[in-house]
């Protein structure tokens, strides 16, 4: 199934977007605008002649001098498991979305309701890039520590940083959390001691 | 207050302190990268590590006197390294092995750490990308022969 096969089902289905064909030597490749990201997605996971039921990758690139700075890459696959996700037989495959997203103010919308497997992904494109995905449950660091400034895999982020390693960090707990463990040992011990 | 050798009375009791504990320095499990797979090789039956006292690699940092830190450390798991490093009980040593540990390694960027000398004091340091089995067990006689030159001191 090549990409303008892909094109053509999603045009029936999600009329009225600009989809293209990108270049690639080994997945079709679909840029798709970021407007319509989850309608299409709906359709690529949900369609029987489609079924996308695993989302592989989620990744970005930046392409610093150039606007739109972003390209957030997706990879899809279907496996091509008979029976699952539904009976519709269908053949394993693989495509490649890329959705463009300038530099200013990076959103995207998120797919983590579609395929659980984007929460983390999206996690990671977020730590690294700082591209924000609109109505992910949960966005914070993934890979960096929790304090970190700044997003590395940009391509203005410096690549040597000699800076020392810390090596404490501050406790996980508030301090009402701590006087309950406390507590709660003091019991625990009480007891056995009884 | 004091802090002073007692050359003649303890010298054999020092030498058998020294032997007892270069000949039985348990390591903690503290395999990160690559290099555990060195570390693996090391202590299976080919180059056994047992035979140079380190019978068995304890998974509790209360029960060994070794950290051998086999591998890249990120700046993350860099306080991790140092609440286990806090957990071992005195006599405690370090061997950094491999390059990653000992400076950075190839990985001169924002997520390693430079050296886990950064992070706890480091007594052997053993080169390599991974260090060859051979070469960290030339570390750890290394290890025993700085061992011992440790005097015996009393503290008052």
């Amino acid at each position: 199934m090549n990409a303008a096969a892909i094109i053509q089902i999603l045009q029936r289905a999600v009329p009225g977007a600009a989809y293209e064909i990108g270049a690639s030597a080994d997945q079709p490749t679909i840029y798709v605008p970021r407007e319509r990201l989850v309608e299409t997605c709906r359709v690529l996971r949900d369609a029987p002649e489609l079924q996308f039921s695993f989302l592989a990758e989620v990744t970005a690139a930046d392409y610093l001098p150039r606007e739109p700075r972003f390209e957030v890459v997706y990879h899809l696959a279907c496996l091509g498991t008979p029976g699952f996700p539904s009976d519709q037989p269908s053949s394993p495959r693989r495509l490649r979305l890329k959705v463009r997203v300038g530099g200013a103010e990076p959103h995207v919308p998120t797919v983590s309701e579609l395929w659980p497997a984007a929460n983390w992904l999206e996690r990671e494109v977020w730590d690294l890039f700082g591209i924000v995905f609109d109505g992910h449950p949960d966005l914070r660091r993934l890979l960096t520590p929790e304090d970190w400034e700044g997003h590395p895999l940009r391509k203005d982020y410096p690549v040597q940083i000699r800076m020392t390693a810390r090596a404490t960090e501050a406790l996980q707990l508030t301090p009402e959390q701590f006087a309950a463990n406390i507590a709660a040992d003091r019991r625990r011990s009480h007891k056995l001691e009884k | 207050m004091a802090d002073f050798e007692i050359p003649i009375l303890t010298t054999t009791v020092e030498k058998m302190m020294q032997w007892a504990r270069r000949s039985s320095i348990w390591p903690v499990t503290f395999g990160l990268a690559c290099c555990a797979i060195e570390m693996m090789a090391m202590s299976a039956s080919r180059y056994d590590i047992a035979r140079f006292g380190s019978e068995v690699f304890r998974a509790s940092p209360r029960q060994a006197d070794l950290m051998i830190v086999a591998g890249r450390v990120s700046r993350k798991m860099a306080p991790v390294l140092r609440r286990v490093y806090d957990q071992m009980p005195e006599p405690k040593w370090v061997m950094s092995m491999g390059a990653c540990a000992s400076c950075g390694g190839v990985f001169d960027n924002y997520a390693i750490v430079q050296g886990v000398d950064q992070i706890v004091p480091v007594d052997v340091f053993v080169p390599g990308c991974p260090p060859r089995p051979e070469a960290v067990l030339y570390g750890l006689v290394q290890l025993q022969r700085k061992i011992d030159q440790t005097k015996m001191r009393l503290t008052a």
